[in-house]
């Protein structure tokens, strides 16, 4: 199982990325590999406001649906476009070319409510 | 579900080995896929695959009224059956609502059912509940194993291995014979629409048959399916599966099941009320449906047309063959012929759908 140790996770199994104030989010390698074949992922529009463990967009395997949940509130500044044709990058590279959306968080605050690796290997284990 | 109820298959170790991802489903701890569901549905319908189905549950009907008692209890007509024949039947309620959905087998000295994991125990009452004097009735499951080898190599990779010519196995025929060895009743059936075989096999010589079949087919590369490709490939025949496009409030009539409702047949349990059924004609109908858009409808989803509710999704996936998403579901009699168009709601957003004609490939 790989969880790299420079990101931080949610419960809801999303990777967080952060760099200033943008957050680049994505799916573990955990959860796709409990999805199975991506075949789907509906992308929010640019400019659209997130909140914090709300769902932001919704990720379809050949025989589930998921809801894909904000790690942190703000505005969506960036979506992984390449996942339109090709969202099995998701399965290839969760953390690489399978990135989904780029927030601009509105409070570093919601941060501190992240899992460090090690809290979300100790999640998934259970 | 009892958790220490929930049980393992004698293939569970292999598939552990396998790399198989494992859900508990039915009562079992069943492998949902190994490589990926895409994968393995695409290797079945190319190749062959290989599926430990052993979850099914196998009831004997044995004695002098053996058949008797097989004709009351289920809709098709087992008379018919010469030995070694199958047939797809299913066992309804006395309001016509389905019991469950089997395969009825006529050996020299027994019919064997084989019907679903999720209904051996209330299927298995059902059956005792209407037992009929001079015949005995066993439920077997624990003592088989049952593997699917499934896809167009599949009499290739099996016929390495037995002495009978399996090209002389019909369609829903069957044999008892030898398979590596090792005796087994050797099925031409399966739940995919490909060229295929079921294998009853011993508990003890299990993990032996599936060794040997996965070494008899390695020059076409078998591998392990999972419940999931089944899931997808049974779907794009539009083969029902019980629980989601068959229960007891769905009847054989309306779920396209009248060629196995022989009412000629005599009495059996259910026939008046779906004579009456037949006589006013069926309300509604299982359809298979496509979606234009990307999207991908599931169990659940509700079907309207120019804002009208018009039935609901019993089944939906992503189609792994024709790249779309593709659904059955019941709909209202006047929207059911192919060609009819309606809208699919997709998290509350209307997404465009057409009824198509099934199977789906």
């Amino acid at each position: 199982m790989n969880i790299p140790e420079n990101l931080y996770y949610t419960k809801e199994h999303e990777w967080s990325s952060v760099s200033g104030d943008i957050v680049t989010v994505g799916i573990t390698d955990y959860a796709q590999g409990e999805l199975g074949d991506i075949v789907f992922v509906e992308l929010p529009k640019i400019g659209i406001e997130t909140t914090v463990a709300q769902p932001f967009g919704v990720i379809e395997a050949v025989k589930t649906v998921s809801d894909l949940y904000a790690p942190v509130s703000g505005k969506v500044v960036d979506v992984n476009n390449a996942l339109v044709n090709e969202p099995d990058l998701i399965n290839k590279d969760p953390y690489g070319e399978g990135w989904i959306i780029k927030i601009q968080a509105e409070n570093k605050e919601e941060f501190d409510n992240l899992l460090d690796a090690s809290g979300y290997k100790k999640l998934i284990e259970n | 579900m009892d958790k220490e109820k929930i049980k393992e298959t004698a293939l569970y170790d292999v598939h552990l080995k396998s790399g198989a991802k494992i859900i508990e489903f039915a009562g079992y701890m069943m492998p949902i896929s190994y490589r990926g569901i895409i994968a393995e549905h695409l290797k079945v319908r190319s190749s062959v695959g290989i599926f430990d189905v052993s979850h099914m549950g196998e009831i004997e009907f044995k004695g002098e009224n053996a058949l008797e008692m097989v004709q009351r209890i289920t809709i098709n007509d087992a008379s018919r059956l010469k030995e070694y024949q199958a047939q797809y039947s299913a066992m309804c309620y006395r309001d016509g609502g389905i019991v469950d959905d089997l395969l009825v087998y006529r050996f020299p000295n027994k019919y064997l059912m084989v019907v679903n994991a999720s209904n051996r125990e209330k299927g298995y009452k059902w059956i005792i509940e209407n037992k009929m004097d001079g015949v005995e009735i066993d439920d077997v499951s624990d003592s088989i194993t049952l593997i699917a080898v499934q896809g167009p190599n599949s009499i290739k990779t099996l016929q390495k291995l037995t002495e009978i010519n399996l090209e002389k196995i019909k369609y829903y025929h069957f044999a008892e014979s030898f398979l590596a060895g090792s005796n087994v009743v050797i099925s031409r059936t399966g739940y995919t629409g490909e060229i295929g075989f079921e294998i009853f096999v011993s508990i003890e010589d299990s993990e032996y048959i599936w060794d040997k079949v996965m070494e008899a087919g390695k020059e076409f590369d078998i591998e392990p399916i999972g419940l999931g490709a089944r899931d997808s490939l049974r779907l794009e025949k539009k083969y029902c599966l019980y629980g989601n496009d068959i229960t007891e409030k769905t009847n054989p009539l309306e779920a396209g099941l009248g060629w196995i409702t022989k009412f000629e047949k005599g009495d059996f349990i259910g026939r008046d009320v779906l004579i009456k059924i037949k006589r006013e004609g069926i309300k509604r109908k299982l359809i298979g449906y496509a979606v234009v858009e990307k999207a991908f409808p599931r169990k659940g989803y509700k079907l309207f047309k120019n804002g009208e509710f018009i039935g609901e999704t019993t089944s939906g996936i992503f189609s792994p063959s024709i790249q779309k998403g593709i659904g059955m579901g019941y709909v209202k009699k006047e929207f059911s012929e192919v060609g009819c168009s309606f809208d699919v709601i997709i998290r509350g957003k209307n997404v465009k759908a057409e009824v198509v004609k099934t199977p789906f490939i």
